[in-house]
C-alpha cells in the first residue's frame, strides 16, 4: 500500500491543492496511533536506560544527592569476593540449567507428540507447574528439600535406610536444587513450544524418508532435528535469559540465609536487590545491572551466532 | 521525666495554638506486623486518643522482613510517619538518612531518661541527642521443652544452669533413627535466630573475652576466647552432635515442632510458644560457665519522631511518643506482647519477678550488654557465615574466626568513614 | 488439538505395541512426578499442624481449618482481587496498544517506520533488572510508590506483544483495509472493526500470555509495594509465609490460595491457553 500515489480524496477531483490531502491525513492518524506508545517507550524504556549508566558512575545512598565517582563502582565490583561467587552462581544456573531443562522438554515433547491415548490429560500434567505462582511453589520446594524428620525428599530416603542429601544446607547442592525448581517450573512451557515445533513440520517430508527407507533414529537426526532448529534457537535463548534472571526462586527459599550458606546460591539479580533495596547504594546496584544487561547482551547474541543457519 | 512530660503536655494543652487547632490533628504510627504488638499498640492508641480528644492515631504495619525499606522509601516519597518503631541497630541508618529527628530535650529531659530506663536506652543516643525511647525491652533465655527431659530420664524442673549441664542434659534428649539422621535434637543451632546475639555478647565474654572494643569501632572477638566460644558452639554439631543447624530449617520451628529440647530465643518469641499445646515448655536463665559468669544480650525497638513532623503535628507525635512509652504504656505491653518494660520501675516489680516466664528474662537484664550494630543484617548474615565455614565447609574454627573478624571490622569501618 | 492433528504416519496404526506402552507409562509418571509438589501442598494444606510429620498423601482427618484461620483476615482475597485486576488492565492495555503499534508499522507506510520499529525491537534487550532502579526513583518522584499504577505502569506496552501483533497485521491483506478505506471508514475505525477481528487467535495469545506473566510478577511489585493492602497475590504469599515462622501446614495452605485458581482456570481453558501459548511463543 503506497500513500504517495494517493494525491486527494476520490471524492473532490476538483480540487487538487487541498492541504489535508489523503496522506497527510494518513499521517496524521499514524503519529495520531504512536503517540502515546512513543512517549511511553522513551519515558519508561529509553529514558531509565539511560538514567541506569548514569546511576552506575555515582556513589549513592538515596539519601544524600548523588555524586560523580566515575568507573569506582565497577573496579569495586570487579574486586568484590561476593560479586565472584555471584558470577559463576549466576553462570552455573545457566550451564547446567538450559541444556537440562531443553534435552528433558525435548525428550518429553518427542514422545508427547506420538501418544495419542490420555494425551491432553498428560500433556495437562506436565504444563501444571508452568502456571503456578513461583514464589508459593518456591516454598512447596523448601519444605520438600528438609533434612529429616519433616523434609519429603530425606523422609523418602530414609524410609530406605539412604542417608540424608542436606540439599539446601550444603554448600554443594544447594544451587543444583534451586535449579531443579526452575527447571521444573519452566518444563511445561518448553515442552509445549517443542510440540508446536514439531506439528509444524510437514508430514510430507517424513512420507518421503520413509519411502527413503530412513529409520526413526535417521529421520529424527537428519529431518525432525534440523527442521526444528528455529524452535530450538527460540528455546535455547529464552531459557538462558531466564536462568540468568532467576530471582524468585532463590529469595524465597532463602529468606533465612539470603543467597543460600554462604552465598552458594545467590544468583546477580538477588545481589542487585540488596545492594540497592537493604543497602541503598544505589550506583553500585546500578554498576551491577549493567553488567547484567551486557551479560544478557552477550550471551544472547552468541548463541544466536553459534545457532545461527550455515548456508 | 514523667513531670517533664506532663508539663510540656499542660504547656502544649494551653496554648492558643492547639487550642484553636482543636479540630482533630492526624498522625500517622509506624511498626511492623506482629500479632501482638498490633493489639497491643491498637490499646494503646485507643488510650492515647480518649486522653488526647484533639489527636487521633493512625497505624499503619509492614512485615519485618520489608519494614526498612518501606520506611526509607516512604522517607524518599515524602510520606514518612510522624511517629516509628525501630530496631535501635537501626539508629544509625535512620539519623543519616534523616529519617527520624532528635527528642526535644524539654519534652524529653535527659536526666529523667537515663535515671528512669535500663542503662542500654543509651544506645538510642548520639552526641548530645536521643533519638528515641522504647517501651519494651527484650532479653534472651533458655526455653526448654519439659516432655522431652521427661522421656530423656531428666528432672524437668531443674533445666540446666550452666553450659556444661547444657551439654549434657542435651545429650540425653538427643534421638537419632535408624538412618542416623537426627529425630530429636537435643539443642537448637540455629545462627540466624539468636544464637548469633548468643554467641557475641554472652559466650565470647564466657569464654573470657570481649566481642567489640567499647566505642564499638573494634572487633575484639578473633582471639583464643572468641575461637573457645565458637568451638563450644560448633561443636554442638560436630561432636557433641546434640544439634544440626538447619533442622527443621529454624529453631524456633524445631522447639515450636516440640522436635527440640533446648533453644536459646527471646522474650518476643514467648507470644509465638505460648500457643504450643503438644508439651509442657518452661524457661531459665541463659546458662553460667563454669565459674558462675553470666551475660545476656538486650535489645529493643525503639519509638522515635519521624523527620518530617513539624508544628502541630510534632506536638502530637511528642505527646503520644510521651505516653508510649509511659509506665502505664509499658505494664499493658507486658501484658499483651509479652515484653519487658523498658523502665527499671515498671520492670522491676514483686509480681513480675514472681512470674517463672518473665523472671528469667528480668534477671537477663541486670547484667546484659547491647551490641552496638552499624548494619544488623550485614553483621549478622557474617556470623551465619563464619559458623556455616566450620559447620558445612569444615574450615578450622581459626579461621573461620579470623575471616568474619575481618569482614567485620570492614562492615563497620564502611559504616563509620 | 489433540488427535486430529497428529503429525506422523507412525500414528495411523491401530495396533498397540508393548513400547508404546513403555513410552505411555513412563510418561504418565514423569507427569505424576511434575505434578507432586502441587498435590503434597494441596493435601497438607488439609492437616493440622501436628499431622504435618506424617507424611501421607492423604490427611488422616482432612480438615479446612487452616483456611478458615488464612482466610479469615481478608487479606488473600485483597491479594487476589489486587492481582485479578493489576493482570487484567495490563493485559487490556497491551492487547490495545500492541495491536494498534503492530498494526500502524505493519500496514502504513511513513518515514521514521523502520526507525521506530527497531527503536521498540531493541528495548527487548534491556532486562527489567536494570530499569527497576531508575523506576523506583521515578515512581518515588511522582508519588507512584505503592499505588496500583506504580505496579502496572512498566508492563503498560511490551516490544514482545508489538512484534507479535505486527507479525499477524502482516498477514491481513491490503485489500481488506483499501476497501475499507474507500468505504470511507476512519483509519481508527478500520483497524478496530476490520483488522482486529481477523487477528483474534493472535490477541488471544498475547492476552493470555501478558495475563499470567504479570499475574505471577514478582521482582517489580516486591520493590514497589510498600503496604499488605497493595500487595499482589505473590508478594502476599511471600510475606505471609515469611510471617508464618516456617509452620508448614498454614504455608502450604497459602501456597494453595495463591495456585488453585490459576490451575483451576487452566483446568477450563486448556485448550485455548496451550494454543494461545503456542502461537505466543512459535511467532514470538
Amino acid at each position: 500500500m503506497a500513500l504517495t500515489e494517493q494525491g486527494a480524496p476520490a471524492g473532490r477531483p476538483d480540487r487538487p491543492h487541498v492541504f489535508w490531502t489523503m496522506r497527510r491525513r494518513q499521517l496524521l492518524w499514524v503519529w495520531g496511533f504512536l503517540a502515546v506508545p512513543v512517549l511511553f517507550y522513551g519515558v519508561i524504556r529509553f529514558y531509565p536506560t539511560g538514567h541506569a549508566f548514569w546511576l552506575s558512575l555515582t556513589d549513592w545512598d538515596l539519601m544524600s544527592d548523588p555524586s560523580f565517582i566515575g568507573l569506582d563502582n565497577y573496579t569495586r565490583l570487579f574486586a568484590d569476593p561476593q560479586f565472584g561467587r555471584v558470577f559463576r552462581n549466576t553462570f552455573a544456573y545457566l550451564i547446567m540449567g538450559t541444556p537440562i531443562s531443553l534435552i528433558l522438554s525435548f525428550i518429553i515433547a518427542y514422545a508427547l507428540d506420538r501418544v495419542r491415548f490420555g494425551h491432553t490429560f498428560l500433556r495437562a500434567l506436565y504444563f501444571l507447574p508452568f502456571i503456578t505462582t513461583a514464589s508459593a511453589m518456591a516454598w512447596v520446594w523448601r519444605w520438600f528439600y528438609q533434612p529429616a524428620p519433616i523434609g519429603v525428599i530425606n523422609d523418602f530416603l530414609s524410609g530406605f535406610g539412604i542417608p540424608q542429601m542436606a540439599f539446601l544446607n550444603s554448600t554443594t547442592w544447594a544451587l543444583p536444587s534451586i535449579m531443579v525448581t526452575a527447571i521444573w517450573a519452566g518444563l511445561g512451557f518448553q515442552i509445549i513450544i517443542f510440540m508446536a515445533g514439531l506439528r509444524a513440520i510437514p508430514t510430507t517430508y517424513y512420507e518421503a524418508a520413509r519411502i527413503d527407507g530412513l529409520g526413526e533414529w535417521a529421520i529424527l537426526r537428519r529431518i525432525t532435528l534440523p527442521l526444528l532448529k528455529p524452535t530450538t534457537v527460540f528455546l535455547v535463548v529464552f531459557s538462558s535469559i531466564g536462568f540468568l534472571r532467576i530471582f524468585d526462586q532463590v529469595y524465597n527459599m532463602t529468606t533465612n540465609d539470603p543467597g543460600g550458606p554462604l552465598g552458594s546460591t545467590k544468583p546477580l539479580v538477588l545481589m542487585i536487590y540488596q545492594t540497592a533495596f537493604s543497602s541503598y547504594q544505589m550506583g553500585y546496584a546500578a554498576a551491577q545491572t549493567v553488567v547484567l544487561f551486557t551479560i544478557l547482551l552477550v550471551v544472547s547474541l552468541l548463541q544466536l551466532w553459534i545457532l545461527r543457519e550455515r548456508t | 521525666m514523667h513531670k517533664g512530660i506532663l508539663l510540656a503536655g499542660l504547656m502544649a494543652g494551653i496554648s492558643p495554638f492547639t487550642v484553636t487547632a482543636a479540630q482533630a490533628v492526624e498522625i500517622e504510627y509506624w511498626q511492623y506486623v506482629f500479632e501482638t504488638r498490633v493489639n497491643a499498640m491498637d490499646q494503646l492508641i485507643a488510650n492515647f486518643e480518649a486522653q488526647n480528644p484533639g489527636i487521633t492515631v493512625k497505624h499503619v504495619t509492614f512485615p519485618y522482613a520489608d519494614y526498612q525499606t518501606r520506611v526509607v522509601a516512604a522517607n524518599m516519597a515524602r510520606q514518612g510517619p510522624d511517629v516509628l518503631q525501630l530496631f535501635y541497630g537501626w539508629a544509625d541508618q535512620f539519623i543519616g538518612g534523616r529519617v527520624i529527628q532528635p527528642l526535644s530535650p524539654e519534652a524529653f529531659p535527659h536526666a529523667q531518661i537515663e535515671e528512669d530506663f535500663f542503662p542500654i536506652v543509651s544506645a538510642m543516643k548520639r552526641g548530645d541527642d536521643y533519638y528515641g525511647l522504647p517501651t519494651a525491652v527484650r532479653s534472651l533465655a533458655l526455653f526448654y521443652n519439659k516432655n522431652l527431659m521427661e522421656a530423656a530420664g531428666l528432672d524437668p524442673n531443674t533445666p540446666p544452669t550452666t553450659l556444661d549441664e547444657l551439654v549434657e542434659q542435651a545429650k540425653a534428649i538427643t534421638q537419632v533413627d535408624a538412618a542416623g539422621n537426627m529425630a530429636v535434637a537435643g539443642m537448637t543451632l540455629d545462627m540466624g535466630g539468636q544464637d548469633h546475639q548468643w554467641w557475641r555478647e554472652v559466650l565470647v565474654r564466657q569464654f573470657g573475652g570481649a566481642p567489640y572494643s567499647e566505642d564499638g569501632r573494634t572487633v575484639t572477638y578473633n582471639d583464643a576466647a572468641g575461637a573457645a566460644a565458637l568451638k563450644f558452639f560448633t561443636d554442638l554439631q560436630l561432636v557433641e552432635k546434640v544439634g544440626q543447624r538447619g533442622f527443621m530449617d529454624e529453631g524456633q520451628a524445631a522447639f515450636r515442632g516440640g522436635k527440640a529440647g533446648f533453644t536459646v530465643d527471646g522474650t518476643f518469641r514467648l507470644g509465638s510458644f505460648r500457643t504450643i499445646e503438644d508439651f509442657e515448655w518452661g524457661v531459665t536463665e541463659l546458662p553460667a560457665n563454669a565459674d558462675g559468669l553470666r551475660s545476656n544480650y538486650a535489645s529493643y525497638f525503639a519509638n522515635a519522631i519521624g523527620a518530617g513532623a513539624q508544628g502541630e503535628e510534632l506536638e502530637a507525635a511528642e505527646k503520644f511518643l510521651a505516653y508510649i512509652s509511659s509506665e502505664e504504656a509499658m505494664k499493658i505491653w507486658l501484658d499483651v506482647v509479652g515484653e519487658l518494660p523498658a523502665r527499671r520501675a515498671a520492670a522491676m516489680t514483686e509480681e513480675n519477678l514472681a512470674n517463672p516466664v518473665y523472671a528469667p528474662f528480668l534477671k537477663g537484664l541486670e547484667y546484659a550488654r547491647t551490641t552496638l550494630f552499624v548494619d544488623e543484617a550485614a553483621q549478622r548474615q557474617n556470623t551465619i557465615d563464619m559458623a556455616n565455614r566450620i559447620l558445612i565447609e569444615g574450615q578450622t574454627v581459626e579461621e573461620a574466626l579470623a575471616a568474619a573478624a575481618a569482614a567485620e571490622q570492614a562492615i563497620i569501618d564502611r559504616a563509620k568513614k | 488439538m489433540t488427535t486430529a492433528s497428529a503429525p506422523t504416519p507412525t500414528l495411523a496404526m491401530p495396533r498397540i505395541h508393548p513400547g508404546r506402552i513403555l513410552i505411555w507409562t513412563a510418561l504418565f509418571i514423569g507427569g505424576v512426578i511434575m505434578v507432586t509438589p502441587l498435590i503434597f501442598m494441596f493435601s497438607t494444606s488439609l492437616k493440622t499442624a501436628g499431622q504435618v510429620y506424617d507424611l501421607r498423601m492423604i490427611p488422616a482427618s482432612p480438615t479446612l481449618d487452616n483456611y478458615v484461620k488464612v482466610l479469615s483476615d481478608g487479606r488473600f482475597l485483597r491479594w487476589f482481587l489486587n492481582s485479578t485486576f493489576i493482570a487484567l488492565a495490563v493485559t487490556l492495555s497491551n492487547v490495545f496498544f500492541d495491536s494498534l503499534v503492530g498494526y500502524t508499522l505493519a500496514k502504513f507506510r511513513f518515514r521514521g517506520r523502520y526507525f521506530v520499529f527497531l527503536a521498540i525491537l531493541s528495548t527487548l534487550m534491556i532486562p527489567t533488572e536494570m530499569l527497576v532502579i531508575p523506576w523506583y526513583l521515578m515512581s518515588a518522584e511522582f508519588g507512584w510508590i505503592n499505588t496500583y499504577w506504580g505496579i502496572m505502569f512498566p508492563g503498560m506496552m511490551t516490544a514482545f506483544g508489538t512484534f507479535l501483533m505486527k507479525q499477524f497485521f502482516e498477514t491481513v491483506p491490503d485489500d481488506f483495509i483499501e476497501a475499507a478505506r474507500i468505504d470511507g471508514l476512519n483509519e481508527f475505525t478500520i483497524w478496530w472493526r476490520i483488522a482486529m477481528p481477523l487477528v483474534t487467535p493472535a490477541l488471544s495469545a498475547l492476552a493470555i500470555f501478558t495475563f499470567l506473566g504479570n499475574w505471577t510478577a514478582f521482582f517489580w511489585p516486591l520493590i514497589v509495594t510498600t503496604s499488605q493492602e497493595l500487595y499482589t497475590l505473590p508478594i502476599g504469599l511471600s510475606s505471609f509465609a515469611v510471617e508464618q515462622a516456617i509452620q508448614w501446614e498454614m504455608i502450604m495452605t497459602g501456597a494453595s490460595l495463591a495456585t488453585l485458581p490459576t490451575l483451576l482456570v487452566f483446568l477450563l481453558l486448556q485448550r485455548y491457553i496451550v494454543r494461545g501459548v503456542m502461537l505466543a511463543g512459535l511467532k514470538g
